[in-house]
């Protein structure tokens, strides 16, 4: 039973990093860039919601529903800001301006909310299911993520597969020079798929927030490095790669802080992403790219 | 012997065979020529003489020496050295540098020798300083010895890339497309440095080409390519008289 | 021939480094010294030692690399181990010093080899978040080692002190998550800038090297690299491997530096090898010089803000979007290079008038 447990709470929060690493991974597939500062975007969205919830007083949808539009908002300004004037510039330049990114928002954080630890008031407010005569209780967070994390990805799919703004998200992903000359607007197709990113960040931070409450301006930085691993381990620029890969993240920590060492669950996970990428260079689901010579 | 002896050479790449029971024979110190249409298998062939692809089938024999299914350095050891069609220098390192790097098997010292600035690494480095501006010499390079290689003019770079892989020591030279991109001054001098090249050092020189001028002008004999195989072989004139070839280039 | 010019540019770099050490003696002489600035000089020199061999592997080299702390880490806790556990034995600190910085660079740099060979396989940012992996994993299993020493020898735990199962001659060296306590401060400024000038040496020297130009046309171009026979794993390997040494050579000097030792997220998370990494870029890629003063300027500038408190991480934040944005953005090397092509067109109608 306790491993059942076990394995739901892991997946639970194998699901919030596979939203979380959606993002990571539609703005590496499209931009080309890792946006370091992805993960702050996801304490941004907690600190709404905390503000909308906890300090005024509102519902938690309407916190969520604040949250969503907050992060938007702020991820497409900094693409606008801070990385389209760097298109064209090396990867490494936009790393850095990225990191940049991710300092000011902890910073300003920082500054509003102070360094201490805010309890965070968990947006989900439905009973806790028990199972197996109360031998297996399984928290309400934890279904609702699950739920949440199945209908993001069904949702991206067919978003991707079905629209028109998603067909172009794929050809500008091919190659953004050939999609320019078909007449596809690259920047604006960037700008969206920052807002979409940005957007599930929020619904991350909220569910993050409701499973671990506690919110400081760090909050979002180490989530947000797991998440990245997860995309890389599934196989960066991959939408099913990022699912796969957050859920077995989420899994392999939690099981191995149940029976392993919790002081060594991050270095389990760790090496976990190395052996995969010595067998597999571009992850799980990642495509093989060869060199012309 | 032949220098390079190439047998039933065969490679598919996902199902699709780019290079099919290609054989060749060079001999020493000849000019030779392996021409065909985009597409033909012709820098995929360059790719599995020098070890960057292995073969499926087939044997390559360098001055009778088997070099199949060896890697790309060794390859380069036993005494194969290329020139590539999309030009590839250290765009960062100067003109001297990027011959020198060329040197760097035949003139050693080690690492240590070197952060120390021992009395070898100074002896060493003014021989290959040396040797490099005489390759150099040969490729009216040594007025621009100390520019960033990125930074020469393209036929320049071309030449460069040729003067990169002479330093190697090569036994067999191969040229990817050597006149790609130059005016016909250009193309005219090219070839006399190709002859230059090939009387001077002693070499055995196989090249793709596409401008037919040069082909004629410097090949003794060619290989005509289509769909990665042979479509025929032997002396320039009678090759390029060929009714086959004309169809191949032009259509029916 | 490029020699002498070469020649130069490395005289000045050695000369900026004895330079900032005789007017730093100057400013102690004078008084002209706070103990704010006193405090900060031997990490001004491990931070530029940190940049300097960061610039080796991912300027040089040309591969990014995100775990520069943890080979940091490894020099830190493997020297502050030696001086420790021969306090008794050596009692000459000065020399236990120097052993322990041969101790740290040696072993930061085989693990600098056993990452390097099944790691250096991988590009771009699929290298990067590896490297970052393998930091993290050593701060992790450092943090959860226990060594104690008693007259039976070495005993070794990832549970407790207790678990060591010492006798009552027991000393605990490496506590866990609390590292190891009582470090002897044995770092001058001194001894820091001799370490940063050979660090140079070593670097600067070698780039200018038949190994250096082997490595940077590897960076350049890989398969042309191959094709004219140079040995890419070996020299890949050699570069990440003596980054790393000076690196674990940073560390041994971080550790003499304080009195306790314990590896936290700050000092050896990848937040420390991300901040090493701004200092090599914004410094320029390759350019080891501009390494050096990046980091001394970079860890200056956010003590010089001391004053505006809560808003100097702020500050640094946005002076790193704006440098990068002036510095990188195509837009702006345009019309960087137009203003640049302005002012030499009148500087030559200039002369012509004058002649």
């Amino acid at each position: 039973m306790s491993f059942l447990s076990y394995l739901i709470n892991g997946i639970s929060l194998g699901s919030i990093y596979a939203i979380i690493a959606l993002g990571y991974t539609m703005v590496y597939g499209i931009a080309r860039m890792l946006n370091f500062a992805h993960g702050d975007i996801i304490m941004v969205g907690g600190f709404a919601i905390f503000t909308v919830v906890s300090t005024m007083g509102l519902p938690p949808l309407l916190g969520i529903f604040v949250a969503i539009v907050v992060c938007t908002v702020l991820g497409v300004t900094i693409e606008r800001v801070a990385y389209r004037p760097l298109r064209g510039a090396s990867s490494l330049a936009v790393l850095i301006t990225a990191i940049g990114v991710s300092y000011l928002l902890q910073n300003v954080a920082l500054l509003i909310f102070g360094s201490n630890a805010r309890q965070f008031t968990s947006v989900v407010t439905l009973p806790n299911l028990k199972l197996a005569d109360g031998a297996l209780t399984i928290s309400s967070v934890t279904i609702v993520t699950i739920i949440s994390c199945i209908a993001i990805m069904v949702a991206l799919t067919s978003f991707i597969n079905k629209t028109k703004i998603g067909q172009a998200m794929l050809a500008v992903s091919e190659d953004n020079g050939a999609a320019t000359l078909m007449g596809i607007d690259v920047n604006r197709t960037i700008a969206i798929t920052f807002a979409i990113g940005s957007a599930l960040a929020a619904v991350a931070g909220a569910l993050l927030c409701s499973t671990y409450p506690s919110l400081t301006p760090y909050t979002g930085s180490m989530p947000g490095i797991k998440a990245f691993v997860a995309a890389v381990f599934g196989g960066i620029g991959s939408i099913p790669g990022a699912l796969i890969g957050g859920i077995l993240l989420g899994v392999i920590e939690n099981l191995s802080k149940a029976y392993i060492s919790s002081q060594l669950s991050d270095a389990i996970v760790f090496s976990v992403l190395i052996i995969v990428l010595l067998v597999r260079p571009t992850g799980i689901l990642g495509r093989k790219i060869n060199e012309k010579v | 012997m032949a220098m390079l002896e190439v047998k039933n050479l065969g490679i598919s790449f996902g199902g699709l065979k780019a290079v099919d029971d290609f054989s060749v024979t060079i001999e020493k110190g000849q000019l030779y020529g392996l021409i065909g249409p985009n597409g033909a298998g012709k820098t995929t062939i360059f790719n599995l003489l020098t070890g960057v692809y292995r073969p499926d089938t087939g044997t390559i024999f360098l001055d009778g020496q088997n070099i199949t299914g060896k890697k790309t350095i060794e390859i380069n050891q036993d005494g194969i050295a290329r020139t590539f069609q999309n030009i590839r220098l250290f765009k960062e390192l100067n003109v001297l540098d990027n011959v020198k790097a060329g040197l760097h098997n035949h003139y050693k010292y080690s690492t240590v020798e070197g952060i120390l600035r021992l009395p070898r690494y100074y002896h060493v480095e003014k021989q290959m300083d040396m040797r490099a501006m005489e390759l150099l010499k040969v490729f009216d390079l040594d007025g621009e010895w100390d520019y960033k290689a990125s930074n020469l003019p393209y036929g320049k770079q071309r030449k460069l890339e040729i003067a990169r892989a002479l330093a190697t020591e090569p036994k067999l030279l191969l040229l990817d497309e050597p006149a790609a991109g130059m005016n016909p001054n250009e193309t005219a001098e090219l070839m006399e440095t190709i002859r230059f090249v090939r009387d001077n050092f002693d070499m055995t020189i196989l090249l793709i080409e596409h401008d037919m001028k040069l082909v004629s002008g410097i090949c003794e004999q060619l290989t005509v390519l289509n769909f990665g195989q042979v479509l025929t072989q032997g002396e320039t004139s009678e090759v390029l008289n060929d009714k086959r070839v004309i169809t191949a280039y032009l259509g029916e | 021939m490029n020699k002498n010019k070469v020649r130069i540019q490395n005289g000045i770099t050695y000369g900026i480094v004895v330079g900032c050490w005789l007017l730093v003696q100057l400013m102690d002489k004078t008084g002209h010294m706070t103990s704010l600035l006193r405090g900060i000089l031997v990490p001004l020199c491990m931070y530029s030692i940190l940049a300097i061999s960061l610039n080796l592997t991912v300027g040089i080299l040309g591969e990014l690399s995100l775990g520069h702390a943890g080979f940091m880490c490894v020099g830190a806790f493997s020297g502050a181990f030696f001086t420790k556990c021969m306090e008794s034995v050596l009692p000459n600190l000065q020399l236990r010093f120097f052993l322990a910085i041969l101790i740290g660079a040696a072993v930061a740099g085989i693990c600098g080899i056993l990452i390097g060979i099944p790691v250096l396989r991988l590009k771009g940012d699929y290298l990067a978040i590896v490297t970052l992996a393998f930091g993290e994993i050593i701060k992790n299993l450092i943090n959860v080692m226990y060594i104690g020493l008693d007259k039976s020898g070495f005993h070794f735990s990832i549970k407790d002190t207790m678990s060591l199962g010492m006798d009552e001659t027991g000393v605990v060296i490496i506590k866990g998550a609390q590292g190891i306590t009582g470090t002897p401060k044995a770092a001058t400024f001194l001894i820091a800038t001799i370490l940063l000038l050979i660090t140079l040496f070593i670097v600067l020297n070698l780039i200018h090297s038949r190994t250096g130009r082997a490595i940077m046309s590897i960076r350049d171009n890989r398969i042309a690299a191959e094709s004219i026979g140079i040995n890419i794993t070996k020299y890949k390997l050699m570069a990440f491997a003596i980054s790393a040494v000076l690196a674990g050579v940073a560390g041994v000097l971080y550790a003499h530096n304080l009195s306790t030792l314990a590896a936290t997220p700050k000092n050896f998370g990848y937040n420390m090898s991300i901040m090493i990494l701004v200092f090599v870029v914004l410094g320029g890629l390759g350019n080891i010089r501009g390494s050096m003063i990046a980091a001394v300027v970079l860890t200056l500038l956010p003590e010089l803000l001391r004053g505006l408190n809560d808003y100097r991480m702020l500050i640094y934040a946005i002076v790193l979007i704006v440098m990068m944005l002036f510095n990188s953005s195509p837009k702006a090397i345009e019309v960087r290079s137009v203003l640049w092509e302005r002012f030499h067109k009148r500087k030559d109608t200039g002369a012509k008038e004058a002649a």
